[in-house]
């Protein structure tokens, strides 16, 4: 198939996906097969693509006019395909996981969970292949609303409440402040395309400038930048998988994956290295590592732990992205792949936990390591990847964040990297050190998770362990972002 | 040949049909003839839209007496637009009708239920079609006294009381229009609307054609529920039948903006009125207001139909707001978002209906759990809010995007934030629409209550489609709207 070709298949596929599983819903058996299925060719209608865009294609289709002179345009390039790897190749992993799931604590409105899931999957290869700025919007707040109903799966009082802060937030930031940013370019330089070196230049002016960054970074909510980041634990409501693929991965990338490329595309790391105005921006991103780590290292709830550890990992990459060199550019590509393999692994064994034993909270957790010892193997190395220890991913994204703030000389981004690396590692060696060295809990009888869960959170555990050793590839499509 | 004659038929149509149902006095035929006479209409509204397009002004000197001595029927790239619109939307109305009517209107008043409806159209048409301002006053008329029988054919013994509420604002309203209509005949001797502009352009602003533009401002504004003149809109959307609510909220409003619009930028003149005169600033702040507060008004109502009504008010003050900008990309954003809201808004009311029709009330807490009974027309009606609250893939995104650039024309990045801080407060209403449909537990009303019937379903979710296709391919639109708002801002010299 030629790459166009491929393009429209890989957005497509999850679509059809969605509408094929919500006429499946008496067999549910057939239904998983679909969602397995699509997973599958999906991840390979994009691996198909990356040759393409490692060789230095930008295959682009143009879907429909949606302003006189605007269209709605994918357009691959490699920070999106390296987004589209990732997520693609974790739906798979995840569906497997899902499938377990479910079933084993007996969930209701599965068809409406998997028709969901699917569409989230389309909005989201949507966002990493978007073309301009619109078609980055109309996916971005699909991607909202086609999640709010897994959010609030439950359909209880506490999933409603959840539903609405999450909706709240991000509907709010991405509708007040994104989409006037996004109006305010278009009507300043009059296209919103995504050129290498940015559309912007200097037509706004210094102050102009860092005000249009604010409301592109603030609103984008999705990045969970402080103080808009309460939609992340709120969203922990929903049932693990959920948290999993779309709450370590796919939403959060989403908008960390934006302000990547807005920083690159549309303000260029050049035109915005020269400015005054934007100099808050690491400052504000290092305040919300760190306060969100600050946070976690109290929170009980383990899925609410693993939430605040989001939004300071996420920050990460923002900040990478803000000290406009290449080398932290590259660290924050790397980044956006490493913590999804790493995160998911954590929710993985989080939910595998609740499963098995029903336990939540991190107080609840001694010696569970040596009745369920793969799910806390796998922990372990997700957590080793989140404080940036070899040999996981964390280590190689952390690396190149760290010689880019270095190499800016901006020491206030080292000394938040570093603080954060501490902090880190105060509040999931605890965990780790509890599970296997404490004493089991008397009256305990459960094992494993079921089998696919457990399959699931291996694989992801060896993914995070394999892109230590093999990062040619997330290395190639991250350094074509500077040029090279 | 009939070519020719077709913006005489535009309203001739309508108007005939009315007398033949009455004529024809059963049910179905009435609906029958009805259905017939809004399709035609609608074929003849598109057919003079294409002509625009081509032609640029299509003139029609009614009985062959010339202008501006006779009634001429003037049809440019504003009001082409809103002709389709009330057609477009009347064809919808009208097959929904069959079941809906059937069911809330008692039956030896079917007959006049259809009959009033022609009139209606027939009216709104007029008032868009015709170039002669008196002309203007006689199909605000028609229109008008037609849809307080309308409304008065509501069950609910308040619509009665909310007919007449709305009678004697309309008429207060239409006879300031026709008192400034009066002083500019003094002034200028002529009753022609691009013959007016001339000769106002030359008297300049003395006293009487100020008085004059106070006048049709106040009597207009009442007609289309400019906030704080907007008191008599909820009731009376709320008690009448689901046809007439789903039919005026679309159409009513818009062609007395239509007007508004004609008489500001044609007539007076958008120099004189925003540059010279503070209007600008007056409706400004009254958008505002309508804006947040009418909006805000909506998420405190109990009631479906009250809360669509409230949440009229608020997007007519998105209109207005671009209207007071006057530059080029807000006024496209209020011509597009009189169709965009039209459409959104009629579809929203269609759905109501097919509610009352199944739950016989729309009060919330009978809603109660409504998502598993009504799948389909719940979900339309979140589609629809999704227009209402500009989400992109909808209409209302697309006027809202280019109220924004109207904005930032205006060289104000804080009044950029106004049209969006309000699609927060549309998100705040609706939402309490779908936590009350689908997170609560189906409740003792909804006990035996099944999906809609085709027959309310299809129209009403075909014009949902359109909602959602204005939303992805908004170039005919916008197009049109951009024709529109420059033919305007030219004014008609």
């Amino acid at each position: 198939m030629n790459p166009e070709a491929l393009v429209l298949a890989a957005a497509a596929i999850p679509l059809a996906g969605a509408a094929l599983i919500a006429a499946l819903d008496r067999a549910p058996n057939v239904r998983e097969g679909v969602t397995l299925a699509c997973a599958g060719l999906l991840f390979a209608a994009v691996a198909a693509l990356a040759p393409h865009v490692l060789a230095g294609a930008r295959p682009a289709v143009e879907l429909l006019e949606m302003f006189p002179g605007l269209p709605l345009v994918l357009r691959v390039e490699p920070l999106g395909m390296l987004f589209a790897l990732v997520a693609s190749a974790l739906w798979i992993v995840n569906s497997l996981y899902s499938i377990g799931y479910m079933r084993a604590n007996r969930e209701a409105h599965q068809t409406r969970f998997y028709v969901c899931f699917a569409g989230a999957l389309a909005a989201t290869i949507a966002i990493a292949f978007a073309g301009n700025l619109i078609t980055l919007f109309l996916a971005y707040e699909a991607l909202t609303l086609v999640t709010y109903p897994l959010v609030t799966h439950h359909g209880d009082e506490a999933a409603k409440r959840g539903g609405r802060v999450y909706l709240g937030y991000l509907l709010a930031t991405s509708i007040v402040f994104l989409l006037v940013a996004i109006i305010v370019t278009w009507y300043a330089t009059g296209t919103i395309e995504f050129v290498r070196g940015g559309i912007l230049g200097d037509r706004l002016g210094n102050a102009a400038t860092g005000a249009l960054l604010a409301l592109y970074v603030f609103g984008i909510g999705k990045a969970a930048l402080m103080p808009f980041h309460r939609w992340l634990p709120a969203a922990m409501v929903a049932p693990t998988p959920v948290s999993a693929l779309l709450h370590a991965v796919a939403v959060v990338k989403a908008g960390v994956f934006a302000v990547v490329k807005v920083v690159v595309y549309v303000f260029g790391v050049d035109a915005m290295a020269g400015l005054g105005s934007v100099d808050w921006l690491p400052t504000v991103a290092g305040f919300t590592i760190v306060a969100a780590s600050v946070v976690a290292l109290r929170a009980d709830n383990l899925k609410r732990r693993l939430a605040y550890s989001t939004v300071s990992q996420l920050s990460y990459v923002v900040l990478a992205a803000a000290l406009l060199t290449p080398l932290s550019v590259i660290g924050a590509a790397l980044h956006i792949a490493a913590h999804a393999f790493g995160k998911i692994t954590l929710f993985f064994a989080a939910g595998a936990i609740y499963t098995a034993a029903h336990k939540t909270e991190v107080s609840e957790l001694d010696g569970i390591g040596r009745r369920m010892p793969w799910t806390m193997a796998a922990f372990a190395i997700g957590a080793l990847s989140m404080i940036g220890l070899p040999p996981t991913a964390g280590f190689v994204s952390k690396w190149f964040i760290l010689s880019g703030a270095m190499s800016a000389e901006h020491w206030v981004a080292v000394a938040v990297i570093v603080a954060s690396t501490l902090l880190n590692a105060g509040y999931f060696l605890p965990i780790v050190w509890r599970a296997f060295f404490r004493p089991c809990a008397a009256g305990a009888a459960h094992g494993e998770a079921p089998a696919p869960m457990v399959a699931a959170l291996l694989a992801t555990a060896a993914l995070t362990v394999a892109m230590f050793f093999y990062a040619d590839l997330p290395l190639a499509l991250a350094r074509q972002l500077n040029g090279g | 040949m009939i070519g020719e004659h077709l913006p005489a038929l535009q309203v001739v149509v309508p108007l005939v049909a009315a007398p033949l149902i009455v004529l024809a006095r059963r049910g179905a035929a009435a609906w029958l003839i009805a259905t017939i006479a809004s399709f035609v209409s609608l074929a003849i509204a598109l057919a003079l839209f294409v002509e625009v397009r081509e032609a640029g002004v299509v003139s029609y000197a009614l009985g062959s007496w010339a202008p501006p001595w006779g009634i001429e029927y003037r049809i440019d790239a504003a009001n082409s637009v809103v002709l389709v619109l009330v057609a477009l939307l009347a064809s919808f109305v009208a097959p929904y009708a069959w079941r809906s009517a059937a069911f809330e209107v008692p039956e030896d008043q079917h007959y006049l239920c259809y009959a009033m409806f022609c009139l209606c159209l027939a009216g709104l048409l007029g008032i868009a079609i015709t170039g002669d301002a008196f002309n203007l006053f006689v199909f605000l008329e028609i229109s008008s006294l037609s849809s307080y029988v309308l409304i008065a054919l509501g069950r609910d013994r308040r619509a009665l009381l909310s007919a007449y509420q709305y009678l004697i604002v309309g008429t207060i309203g239409a006879t300031f229009y026709v008192i400034g209509v009066g002083l500019l005949y003094l002034e200028t001797g002529t009753l022609n609307i691009a013959d007016l502009a001339a000769r106002v352009a030359e008297v300049g602003t003395e006293r009487p054609v100020l008085a004059a533009l106070a006048f049709i401002t106040v009597g207009l504004s009442l007609k289309l529920a400019l906030f704080p003149l907007h008191f008599w809109l909820p009731n009376a959307y709320a008690y009448a039948p689901s046809i007439v609510s789903a039919f005026l909220a679309g159409t009513a409003t818009k062609v007395s903006i239509y007007a508004l619009l004609r008489f500001y930028f044609s007539v007076f003149g958008a120099h004189e009125l925003f540059e010279v005169l503070p209007m600008g600033a007056i409706l400004l702040a009254l958008s505002v207001a309508a804006m947040m507060l009418a909006s805000l008004g909506a998420v405190f109502q109990d009631n479906l139909k009250h809360m669509l009504a409230y949440s009229s008010v608020g997007q007519i003050g998105y209109i207005t707001f671009g209207i007071s900008l006057a530059n080029q990309p807000a006024l496209t954003g209020s011509v597009v978002h009189l169709v965009n809201h039209g459409v959104t808004k009629t579809a929203l009311f269609l759905l109501a209906g097919a509610v009352a029709f199944r739950v016989r009330s729309v009060r919330f807490e009978r809603l109660g759990g409504l998502a598993r009974a009504m799948p389909l027309t719940c979900a339309g009606i979140v589609a629809g809010g999704f227009s209402l609250i500009g989400v992109p893939g909808t209409a209302g995104f697309v006027s809202k995007w280019y109220f924004v650039l109207g904005a930032l024309e205006a060289g104000s990045w804080s009044m950029a934030f106004l049209p969006v801080v309000s699609s927060l407060i549309a998100l705040w209403y609706m939402w309490r629409f779908v936590e009350v449909a689908y997170f609560r537990a189906p409740g003792p009303a909804l006990a035996g209550v099944k999906e809609a019937p085709p027959a309310l379903l299809v129209p009403s979710l075909a014009l949902i489609a359109v909602t959602v296709f204005f939303g992805l391919d908004a170039p005919l639109t916008v197009g049109a709207a951009a024709q529109a708002a420059q033919v305007l801002l030219g004014g008609i010299r």
